[in-house]
């Protein structure tokens, strides 16, 4: 089992670099097919890694290394609990996503230096969360982010390559933080390795250096994630891409490079009993909850208002982790648990409902070739499958009983609550309010009222992009209602493997 | 410890560093903020560089380069960190390409505006 | 692009055996002494854009443009990813497949050799195709309205 995981880099690597040859020979043939069927592939491994044990280490070139922390290791990938759900999350969001290209992306040209950058994407992604190597997580952070820069900038419109540049000059800080919190945590530890370096801090005194690393992480993945107060790009630069390519940033990109990266380190890593590291995440978490809301009322281009909700929906997932945090170093663990099995829960509902409504604003301004509110209506008149999609997405966003937003937000406000933050939890449930009021405010301007002379010829998208939406509706409904089936194999395990804490570097080396 | 010069190349770092944020935050010329972006890179590699720095009891350090048959503890005694010369090289290229990808955004800003300037490419609203 | 006089043309045809010459050296020593793929790849670029610079958009028309350096360019990451699948022959990712012998030859690198040449083809056309994209492109072709990042990652 463990050699498959280098697959998962690999495969989309190698369609990637395939594309832009295959483009030459035959232009638009054969470039969807390729990405498809390496999506696909991807699907089916990430299912299959649930068949295995729970924790799979393999190690590049057979250097293994040893569970003393003072000897020579090599690079590893590990993939645990948390790595399959993030996994399956990536895949079938890009499923999806690629779907939905191959009718969406045919009114561009160059289609195939579109999809590779979208493969080189997936693979950082899938880097991102396989690697147990501090430094290797920083590469693959900046192939999937490269490529998304060029995504961001697919259009060459002139707003386009303003949000591309944006993103670019405000990523390329993170990385600067993020590559000197690396170096930091070298020179503390002589280890790059991720549990080598828990299995070292585990059992010293807690520094100033060690501190200083952490805060860099912080505001690096913090920017990466798009946290308050480093959100600016996010509103520019996701709207700015494809459709599709907002699905994946929103959807994928944010949650892999940015919140998975920052629970690993915190919980798995550093661990939990630095100090100020919980109360920091819960403030970054409350202020992006609220300010993301706040600021997501006034839009009225539906995908910026959609990039708006994203920084909110990620606060909800970064707050209950840090909550998680906090009662993990209380010593209370039945309140962490939930908690951060709630976090988890809405990390994935997010990454479907977000995709799904991303979507959804692609099939819109696909037909319509409009993208503010005001000047939409109807679309569920003439679109019926797009309609009907774009209510469930809001519905399940907007936390309505039956999908799968409702349960998440829930079980976040009962964690809050038993965790004695009672405050936060009506600041929770206030924000779920507003976003649901925002939500209906999309469907009445949308998808009712008269639908306008220039729209009367409007007709439905195309079977692929119907299929890619309705999927993900149907997930939305899905993950909601078999709760009970699914979180022992998707939820807990992923759960687990942060509760497991420190106990990481006891995993990783099989002792 | 405590010798003035031994800290000198960290204080240069912080320096740059510094530097690099203020160009990014203060200027209004796209190529300023592109320069700003490479100091940050090039601060980080510096620092990692001096991370790996050490001064072995026989005097001088040499560059992680084996020339003659050596066992693992003289290499060691002898040289310099090796790693972190590949994580700056690493990091090098990888600052290469983002830089690269800048400017070509750059020229494109600069072909639709027709001005470097920040203040007058201004058509995104947050 | 014209190109240049004829003293430059001159001196570029001398020169351009040396300046590959030189690359290929650097790649494929990598593995003894400083350099190695992403260092000789830069080498390999700058001759080919001493070329471009001393002949105009000549050479770009009888083949040595932009697709050249996205064929090459993919070829050399398909190549360093096929290095690190063999290694699966001998039991891991990135593993050693061919014989690993000590001392300081040319091939005493193992798969080392190999995969610096892949990167070397792939820095060396990536960046030729960074520069054509960024000056001689422009001039030579109609404006390409898409562009691409290339993710080097060594």
């Amino acid at each position: 089992m463990e050699n498959v995981l280098p697959l998962f880099v690999v495969i989309p690597l190698a369609a990637g670099f395939v594309l832009p040859v295959v483009g030459l020979l035959k232009p638009g043939r054969f470039c969807a097919p390729i990405c498809l069927g390496a999506v696909g592939a991807l699907v089916v491994l990430s299912c299959m890694m649930f068949a295995g044990e729970p924790v799979v280490v393999t190690w590049m070139g057979g250097w293994v290394g040893q569970a003393d922390p003072s000897s020579v290791t090599g690079i590893a990938m590990v993939c645990d609990g948390l790595t399959r759900l993030i996994l399956l999350i990536i895949s079938v969001v890009s499923l999806a996503a690629v779907l939905f290209s191959t009718s969406y992306m045919r009114s561009y040209t160059k289609v195939c230096l579109y999809y590779g950058p979208m493969m080189l994407m997936i693979a950082g992604m899938n880097g991102v969360v396989l690697s147990g190597d501090l430094f290797n997580i920083y590469v693959f952070l900046e192939v999937a982010a490269i490529a998304s820069y060029a995504l961001v900038g697919f259009g060459v419109e002139s707003e386009e390559l303003e949000a591309s540049f944006k993103y670019l000059v405000l990523s390329a800080i993170a990385s600067g933080f993020i590559l000197l919190g690396v170096a930091i945590v070298y020179n503390l530890t002589g280890t790059l390795n991720l549990a080598q370096i828990g299995a070292l801090i585990e059992g010293s005194e807690p520094n100033k250096a060690l501190l200083l690393a952490i805060g860099l992480f912080l505001a690096g993945f913090g920017l990466k994630a798009a946290m308050v107060p480093f959100h600016a790009w996010l509103p520019d630069a996701h709207p700015s891409a494809p459709a599709p390519v907002s699905a994946m940033l929103s959807g994928i990109l944010i949650k892999a490079s940015g919140v998975y990266v920052l629970a690993r380190i915190v919980f798995n890593v550093v661990g939990v009993h630095q100090s100020a590291v919980p109360a920091v995440l819960i403030m970054m978490g409350t202020l992006s909850l609220v300010v993301g809301a706040l600021l997501m009322t006034a839009q009225w281009d539906f995908k910026r208002l959609l990039a708006y909700s994203s920084i909110s929906h990620m606060g909800y997932v970064i707050l209950a982790l840090g909550v998680g945090a906090e009662q993990m170093a209380a010593g209370q663990h039945a309140a962490a648990s939930l908690i951060m099995f709630a976090g988890l829960f809405h990390l994935a509902n997010h990454a479907v409902f977000k995709s799904l409504l991303f979507l959804c604003s692609g099939s819109v301004v696909h037909r319509t070739g409009l993208r503010d509110m005001r000047a939409v209506a109807g679309i569920a008149r003439r679109m019926p499958v797009t309609g009907f999609c774009t209510r469930v997405g809001s519905l399940s966003i907007g936390g309505v009983p039956p999908f799968n937003g409702f349960f998440s937000k829930l079980l976040i406000v009962i964690g809050l609550c038993w965790a004695g933050h009672p405050f936060l939890a009506v600041v929770a449930v206030l924000i779920s309010f507003v976003t649901l009021y925002t939500f209906i405010k999309v469907q009445r301007y949308v998808l009712e009222g008269d639908v306008p002379q220039e729209f009367s010829a409007v007709t439905e998208s195309p079977l692929p992009m119907l299929v890619a939406m309705a999927f993900l509706s149907v997930l939305c409904l899905g993950m909601g209602l078999l709760l009970p089936l699914h979180r022992f194999v998707l939820l807990e395990p992923a759960k687990d493997a942060l509760f497991n804490g420190l106990g990481y570097a006891r995993s990783v080396f099989g002792g | 410890m405590g010798m003035i010069h031994e800290f000198f190349p960290y204080v240069l770092c912080v320096l740059l560093f510094a530097v690099g944020l203020y160009a990014i935050a203060v200027k209004k010329n796209l190529i300023k903020i592109i320069i700003g972006v490479m100091l940050i890179h090039n601060a980080t590699s510096l620092f990692l560089v001096l991370v790996g720095y050490r001064m072995p009891e026989t005097g001088e350090s040499a560059a992680p380069i084996i020339t003659r048959a050596l066992s693992g503890e003289e290499f060691f005694r002898q040289s310099v960190d090796p790693v972190p010369q590949a994580l700056v090289l690493t990091a090098i290229v990888i600052g290469l390409s983002v830089v690269a990808l800048m400017v070509v955004m750059a020229v494109r800003l600069h072909e639709k505006y027709g001005t470097f300037d920040l203040t007058r490419i201004r058509k995104l609203r947050g | 692009m014209r190109g240049m006089t004829l003293i430059v043309k001159t001196t570029a045809s001398l020169l351009i055996g040396f300046v590959v010459l030189f690359g290929a050296y650097i790649i494929l020593t990598g593995h003894l002494s400083p350099g190695g793929g992403f260092a000789g790849g830069v080498i390999l670029a700058a001759g080919l854009l001493l070329i471009v610079l001393a002949f105009g958009a000549d050479p770009l028309r009888k083949g040595l443009g932009h697709n050249f350096a996205l064929v090459w360019e993919s070829l050399g990451a398909v190549g360093f990813l096929a290095v690190a699948l063999l290694g699966f022959i001998a039991g891991t990712f990135f593993a050693h497949f061919i014989p690993h012998l000590t001392g300081f030859g040319l091939l005493t690198g193992g798969s080392i050799v190999l995969s610096n040449i892949a990167i070397g083809i792939k820095v060396g056309a990536g960046l030729f195709g960074a520069f054509l994209m960024l000056a001689a492109f422009r001039a030579s072709e109609s404006a390409d309205k898409t562009e691409k990042g290339d993710g080097n990652d060594t």
